[in-house]
């Protein structure tokens, strides 16, 4: 027995000698940008490809369908206004029902889901157990997620303007978007939109770590979001929709009750939010960092 | 040769914490390591809210096949997870060859982590699920699809590399999940409940690999509470109980435990009063009871080869029909109980 136990001794020494030899360069920013890079490869296939991605699908896709039914069935002619107003009526469908419904919406969908649904999936472990800081894990979830609905909402903000305008009035639109300020228009559009997916997404990454059912805060952002317009201008400070507010390029009224303050200037809400974005990225990777994986209690 | 098992044993409720552990390391490869090359816990306890989950365990473990064994909620993923850092102690400290695990980027170089969740990414193949994590590690491409290849092979799954993972049966994923594992040829493995839904054929296999890669330094960690398994392959034990390492140390201790345990067989029959009153007049038989619906005997033996040719004896000269006969306890759970009790559980 004693002999047997020298030999295994020795045969352990040596090999705890041979064992280690995974010898991988130390962690560097070039690994890191490559793990986050593999990150995103994997999360944007997730993101567009999933069965999650089909409620993201129908988010983006339902401006482009609603307005297209509207192309085919027009309304009356009286009703249907001058060209010259068209610029205000799609301002109201992309103030009310783009960026503070369909972006807020798909923006929650997807960031929630981020770290939320691969508990849920119960595959969240896999991750954890690469040789990543968590911290390059939040950041390339992020920016896929950021990549996903940035990609679908500039189609739905681009895809919807084209629509409303030349399927109405064919010959005016195309003045207005190669002679006149339609394209400056839409491409300002096209800021906001990215803008609130940053802004909207850093929010529900936030959430979708913080609460295990994050519908509730979610509902709560929402109205929070909408009466911005009632509050003063303090608390209207405090939400994302005050900084992009003052960024779309024709601005829309707001009502008889709203609370008036100056708009927020391009070069104190575009940095303001990115700030924002940094500030909940830091807070979501010390988070992430403390994070332990139960599956048992979700 | 120092004792092969050391055993403490605890009556302390499950909620409460209990008087630290007095488990040392009890196999000497461990004793000639330093922590560096050894996976350590010192004085570690793990609360979910007022739930224990393990208690003051202190372990070193040294290289080769260790196996967790206890009952189900006993704590044994609860360590394994701790030792891969998806949980954090509420106290006491972890390191793995020297690394904490709140270092994953030198930690998961070193270990590969085989849980038991079934699941993979929707519509990916085996070949593709390994690739995107190996990914996720750094490699290269070729790198990656290099280790991924090396991987396949080693479970045996090379010819079914590009199918789905969803069309596989449950030991194929449970292969899938080992060969991620290992991929990146990690020095501690730590594989939770790695034989489930295994085939006979492919379990030897499997077990096979295990010795082989302990046999090449490599430190496994394994949970199993299927008892021939744990003797068939293991170096050493930790036996847990309701968040305790209530005993700890070569196998071979364990395997004398079970060789002393009384074995308890279910023979079901058409006259189980006859074969009792046989049965007993063999000097081995420790209790016989008569099944509640009377077609059935539970024998409680310490010497089952003898009493399985006693039986056949038995049942030519009685002419008994013999429905079948089987072992009613032969699982770990038999031998915690007998282990952790005061009258089987003694040092």
């Amino acid at each position: 027995m004693s002999s047997t136990s020298e030999i295994r001794e020795q045969s352990v020494a040596a090999n705890v000698n041979s064992v280690n030899v995974n010898t991988r360069p130390a962690a560097s920013w070039s690994l890191r940008t490559r793990q986050a890079l593999a990150v995103m490869r994997l999360e944007i296939k997730k993101n567009f490809l999933s069965r999650r991605a089909f409620l993201l699908y129908l988010i983006a896709g339902l401006p482009l369908v609603l307005l297209s039914l509207l192309a085919l069935f027009p309304p009356p002619t009286d009703e249907l206004g001058t060209f010259g107003e068209m610029s205000m009526v799609y301002a109201a469908i992309y103030g009310g029902l783009i960026l503070r419904t369909l972006i807020f919406f798909g923006c929650a969908w997807v960031f929630m889901n981020l770290f939320r649904g691969e508990v849920v999936d119960r595959s969240l472990h896999y991750y954890f157990l690469a040789p990543v800081r968590r911290e390059v894990l939040v950041v390339g979830k992020y920016l896929s997620g950021l990549l996903a609905t940035i990609v679908l909402f500039s189609i739905t903000t681009v895809g919807s303007m084209f629509i409303y305008y030349f399927w109405l009035f064919p010959s005016e639109s195309a003045r207005f978007f190669f002679d006149g300020a339609g394209t400056s228009q839409m491409l300002a559009y096209l800021g906001v939109t990215i803008l609130a997916c940053i802004g909207y997404g850093a929010v529900f990454l936030l959430v979708g770590l913080f609460f295990r059912n994050p519908i509730i805060p979610a509902g709560l952002l929402y109205g929070w979001e909408w009466i911005n317009f009632l509050l003063p201008p303090f608390l209207k400070k405090i939400s994302v929709i005050h900084y992009l507010h003052s960024l779309v390029p024709v601005p829309m009224s707001e009502g008889p009750f709203a609370v008036l303050v100056e708009p927020t200037p391009a070069w104190i809400s575009v940095p303001s939010l990115l700030l924002f974005t940094g500030v909940v990225l830091f807070l979501a990777s010390r988070h992430i960092r403390r994070m332990e994986i139960s599956y048992a209690g979700d | 040769m120092t004792p092969t098992i050391t055993t403490s044993t605890t009556t302390e409720s499950s909620t409460t914490p209990a008087s630290p552990q007095t488990a040392t390391a009890a196999t000497l490869p461990a004793a000639s390591l330093t922590s560096e090359k050894m996976i350590v816990f010192q004085d570690v306890s793990k609360f979910y809210g007022e739930i224990l989950g393990v208690n003051r365990v202190n372990l070193q473990i040294a290289p080769g096949i260790t196996s967790l064994v206890g009952p189900n909620g006993s704590g044994k993923t609860t360590l394994m997870n701790l030792m891969c850092g998806l949980l954090k102690p509420t106290s006491g400290r972890v390191s793995v060859l020297g690394t904490s695990p709140d270092e994953p980027e030198a930690m998961f170089q070193k270990l590969g982590y085989c849980s038991q969740f079934d699941s993979f990414p929707r519509g990916a193949t085996a070949r593709e699920f390994i690739e995107f994590y190996l990914r996720v590690h750094g490699y290269t491409k070729r790198e990656t699809a290099e280790l991924t290849d090396a991987a396949l092979e080693r479970v045996s799954l090379t010819d079914a590399a590009d199918r789905k993972v969803s069309a596989f049966s449950k030991g194929m994923r449970q292969r899938v999940r080992l060969a991620q594992s290992i991929a990146h040829n990690p020095s501690v493995l730590v594989l939770d409940e790695p034989l489930n839904g295994l085939d006979p054929m492919a379990r030897a296999e499997t077990i096979r690999l295990f010795r082989q890669l302990a046999d090449a330094g490599m430190y496994l960690v394994i949970s199993s509470h299927i008892l021939h398994e744990v003797d068939m392959m293991s170096d050493s034990v930790v036996l847990i109980h309701n968040g305790y390492v209530v005993a700890e140390g070569e196998v071979r201790g364990v395997r004398d435990e079970i060789e002393e345990h009384p074995i308890q067989i279910l023979i079901r029959c058409d006259r189980p009063q006859t074969l009792a009153a046989r049965l007993f007049e063999h000097e081995h038989t420790v209790e016989a009871r008569i099944h509640d619906d009377r077609q059935g005997l539970f024998v409680k033996t310490r010497r089952p080869d003898d009493f399985y040719l006693l039986l056949n004896r038995v049942i030519t000269e009685q002419n008994l029909q013999i429905e079948s006969v089987a072992p009613a306890d032969d699982d770990l759970n038999a031998v915690y109980q007998y282990l952790i009790t005061s009258d089987g559980g003694q040092a």
